[in-house]
């Protein structure tokens, strides 16, 4: 059989809290292949975060770690050790309660439909205003061309980021 | 002009947006219930087999396994009408099809479960071509249906179920035009209407008799009404979550909820089956293959004289809703067009490919898709702009047609001339109307074409709604109605609706959740009748409760009803309005006021929709770009514009207008396995990609509406494909008739590849 091994665990820090999480099969373990979406959904109770494909192709599951938007369905929650992921219930001050002004703006601008996609693209809107407060029309449509809607609710969400650009700026 | 209301016709925030942008909504994988399963599917790699043999005792001896089910020990329901599609058969139609089922602890138990049972099939050949599948000696996929031809002539609507469109004298009609358009043509891509939230169903039985199932729905009931009739059992309750765009799709999953019902019975637990997004792709809904062979006649001044054809449809592998399509389809032939000639045949085709199912356009885009390019022929000969063509040919108040369900049905709706001219207006159709196959505009290798299609549907007003509105002494009210929410925002325009009865701020109307156990019958968010069924519905409701209320305040008030009226949840008398008495004081804290509605099917008032398009090709490459899009209604009252915009910019989403640029379900024949089950594969527009795109909406009131609206958010895909077709066409000065118009298509048309 195997030598004893330390028990491996990961830490994650999500929405400002710090989860020790143990490396392994059980169910409330984090196995080496579960991706961060399946840990954030399953073993966190992190719903908010879409699985909408499971193969990196529609961007429902966007998350940030370390304030950068990824695919959490392709992303392995070990890699993640030691680092920090926002996902949507983390937004807003205090985080989950009072909406972010981005949250705002897409809830003034009726910028969803169906709203699966929804938590995603806020996702990934937040990592660009960050970076780009005041960014160009173009600029929010390419940060957003990775995200697949359905319902076509495009132009409702251009609308809504750049109004919260612009209430930023 | 229009009414000024208080609340009707304000963009007001949805009652659900906080929780869709705090990631609070429940969509059907967020819900969990205690001790649940995971089960799974173990689908088919060949299109057409017979099972010889399945030993499923490895999967079975494997930790966390509760229960594996193949055709042999599945219960005996059935779906597909008639009734033909078991939960499980000993025989596979398609690759996916379903072959056993795993219920398992974990979803990776249930998957190394799938990896061990073993199948020995007995491989068939298969067809994929309607008119190959009805020929004698084509592979039979059912035993009861002969040449693969499923009946139409069922009761899906009644005893006159529209399966065919035959009036007046058709050889009559064709002598008296003076062009006639002729020919064959398909829209046959089978796009995948593609909501982004998979399907999914839990199932949890409380008895031998009853069982509840959750899943995400546009039409919470459907899985009440509609399966109980195929599982032959007293009760089931349908609830259902946030539903993550369904765009006819989701209405009901009835192969997925026969897979966890059966999993949840013989396991005692309750079971979840979650679609992945591949079977999504490959196993669940896609649009119905049309091909038209026909004739249409005109006359030099656009009137139509006879139309006349067959129109095959190619359901895949069962039928489930198909007959209702066909239904539609031939009802929403006659508004497009006033012909007194018709001799319009169906017939309903099996092959073996991934069923057919519900989707936006049920039947109407599917037949106006294939029927366009001969329309465009005989237009086209005429030299009629076809905006004038549409114009004259849309149908009118007084004008009759059948509908689905048979009956001859008189217009009262409105005559939408107005939207066609407003619409051109602001699409500049004027001055980019250069005559049939001529370009816009050129410049080098781009070529500008335009192109135009219209449709609309009587079903505004189809089937039953009730509402029950509950006025609580606190001055809130509730309505209890089954509605979904699946992206349309009707939820919360149902809750204005009954605010602007009630006069009671809409923060105070709230909505009972979807479930079939605590709410009256409805029939659910189908064919845009949200607005004037449902609608008219709560709006009884919420009369009645409001008459209910002053009958009472009468005897508090010593006033006849009459003279009274209430506003913001208190009463008073309408001489007297600076002495209110709160609702609280007319029926006491422990008592409340229930209203009822109900509407009836009404089939007499259809929408409209015009879209406008421009696109560009380039005939060195053979890209089409869609670059401008109007697209023109009239609906009356608009009850949330957001609403509304959102649904008609879902034009070229969910199967619709892209199904003539890009998307589409490709098999391979060889095999039949779908080779782009991705959403890398599968085509989808861009935030990038987006065409400017301006909506005309115009209001004028109908009269039997009591806001005067009515829906058109269904039908705003279906003139797309077939505007965008003629729009190519016009762009390279050549006839474009196949869907979609990719790069390959384009340059071989143009003569510049060859074909294959
Ligand atoms: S769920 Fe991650 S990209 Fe689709
Ligand atoms: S709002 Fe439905 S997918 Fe975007």
């Amino acid at each position: 059989m195997s030598y004893v091994k330390e028990k491996a665990t990961i830490t994650l820090t999500v929405n400002g809290e710090t989860h020790e999480l143990e490396v392994g099969p059980g169910p409330s373990q984090v196995a080496p292949w579960h991706t961060l979406a399946q840990t954030l959904r399953e073993t966190l109770g992190l719903t908010g975060t879409k699985i909408g494909c499971d193969h990196g192709g529609c961007g429902s599951c966007t998350v940030l770690v370390d304030g950068k938007a990824i695919l959490s369905c392709i992303t392995l929650s070990v890699e993640c050790d030691g680092k920090s992921v926002t996902t949507i219930e983390g937004l807003g001050s205090p985080p989950g309660r009072a909406p972010d002004p981005i949250q705002q703006a897409f809830i003034d601008h009726t910028a969803f439909q169906c709203g699966f996609c929804t938590p995603g693209i806020i996702m990934a809107s937040k990592a660009l205003l960050e970076k780009t407060p005041s960014p160009h029309e173009s600029e929010v449509k390419d940060a957003l061309s990775g995200h697949f809607c359905r319902c076509i609710s495009h132009y409702h969400v251009v609308r809504a980021v750049m109004a919260a650009a612009k209430k930023g700026s | 002009m229009a009414t000024k209301y208080r609340f009707i016709g304000k963009a007001t925030p949805r009652k659900d947006a906080l929780e869709i942008v705090q990631g609070k909504a429940q969509f059907i994988d967020d819900v969990k219930r205690p001790g649940m399963l995971c089960g799974k599917v173990l689908r088919s790699p060949y299109p057409h087999a017979g099972i010889l043999k399945i030993d499923t005792t490895k999967a079975e001896a494997l930790p966390g396994v509760r229960a594996v089910l193949t055709y042999k020990n599945v219960p005996d329901w059935k779906g597909g009408v008639p009734r033909h599609v078991k939960v499980l058969d000993n025989k596979v139609r398609f690759v996916g099809d379903g072959v056993a089922l795993v219920a398992a602890d974990t979803e990776e138990q249930a998957n190394k479960a799938l990896e061990q049972i073993e199948v020995v099939y007995e491989e068939l050949p298969a067809v994929y071509d309607v008119e190959e599948a009805i020929q004698p000696d084509a592979p039979q996929l059912y035993e009861e249906f002969p040449r693969n031809l499923v009946p139409t002539n069922v009761k899906v609507f009644g005893p006159k179920t529209l399966s065919n469109v035959v009036m007046g004298d058709v050889d009559k009609g064709f002598k008296e035009a003076d062009f006639i358009g002729e020919g064959t043509y398909a829209y046959e891509n089978v796009a995948n209407p593609l909501p982004l939230e998979p399907p999914g169903v839990i199932a949890e039985w409380q008895g031998p008799d009853q069982l509840t199932v959750w899943s995400a729905t546009q039409s919470a009931s459907w899985h009440r009404f509609i399966m109980v009739s195929k599982m032959g059992f007293p009760d089931i309750r349908a609830i259902s979550t946030h539903c993550g765009g369904s765009f006819g799709s989701k209405n009901y999953s009835a192969q997925p909820l026969f897979y966890a019902a059966a999993l949840s019975k013989v396991t005692g637990k309750p079971v979840k089956v979650m679609y992945t997004k591949e079977e999504q792709f490959g196993a669940f809904v896609l649009r119905l293959g049309s091909r038209f062979r026909g004739k249409v006649g005109i006359k030099k001044d656009g009137t139509v004289t006879a139309v006349s054809g067959e129109w095959f449809v190619d359901t895949g592998a069962f039928s489930d809703m198909a007959q209702a399509q066909v239904a539609v389809g031939c009802g929403e032939a006659q508004l497009m067009l006033r012909c007194a000639n018709w001799d319009l045949q169906t017939k309903l085709v099996l092959t073996n490919r991934s069923a057919s199912g519900v989707v936006r356009g049920f039947g109407g885009q599917e037949l106006e898709s294939a029927f366009h390019p001969i329309l465009s022929i005989a237009m086209e000969q005429a030299n009629l702009d076809p905006v004038e063509f549409f114009k004259k040919n849309y149908v009118k108040p007084g004008d009759g047609y059948y509908w689905r369900e048979g009956n001859w049905w008189v217009c009262r709706g409105k005559d939408y001339s107005k939207a066609v001219v407003e619409g051109a207006k602001a699409f500049k159709w004027k001055d980019k109307w250069k005559g049939w196959l001529v370009p816009t505009a050129v410049d080098g290798s781009k070529r500008v074409g335009v192109g135009v299609g219209v449709h609309g549907n009587a079903d505004v007003g189809e089937d039953d709604s009730e509402a029950y509105v509950r006025l609580n002494p606190d001055g809130t009210a509730v309505i209890h109605a089954c509605v979904s929410e699946s992206g349309m925002g009707q939820r919360s325009s149902l809750c204005k609706m009954a605010a602007e009865v009630l006069q009671i701020p809409l923060e105070r109307v709230d909505m009972t959740p979807p479930d079939t156990l605590i709410n009256p019958f409805d029939f659910g968010l189908v064919g845009s009748r949200g607005t004037y069924a449902v609608g008219s519905a709560v709006i009884a409701a919420a009369e009645d409760a409001r008459r209910k209320i002053l009958e009472v305040a009468s005897s508090v008030l010593h006033a006849p009803p009459e003279e009274l009226e209430t506003t913001d949840g208190k009463v008073y008398v309408k001489t007297k309005p600076d002495s209110p008495v709160p609702w609280s004081r007319i029926t006491g804290i422990m008592q409340t006021c229930t209203g009822f509605g109900r509407f009836t099917p009404d089939y007499s008032v259809p929408n409209f929709l015009i879209l406008f398009v421009q696109v560009e090709v380039d005939i060195e490459t053979g890209k089409v770009v869609l670059q401008h899009v109007v697209a023109a209604t009239d609906a009356g009252q608009v009850i949330d514009p957001p609403s509304l915009e959102g649904q008609i910019y879902g034009s070229f989403g969910s199967a619709g207008t892209d199904t003539a640029i890009f998307e589409e379900s490709v098999t391979d024949r060889k095999n039949g396995h779908l080779l782009n089950m991705n959403m890398i594969d599968y085509k989808w527009r861009t935030f990038s990609d987006l065409p400017e795109f301006r909506n005309v909406i115009l209001e004028t009131g109908i009269p039997s509406h009591r806001f005067k609206a009515v829906g058109v958010g269904e039908i705003a895909t279906s003139p797309g494909p077939s505007a965008v077709l003629m729009a190519a066409s016009n762009a390279v000065g050549k006839r474009l008739c196949e869907y979609p118009l990719t790069p390959e298509k384009i340059l071989k048309a143009l003569g510049k590849i060859k074909g294959a």
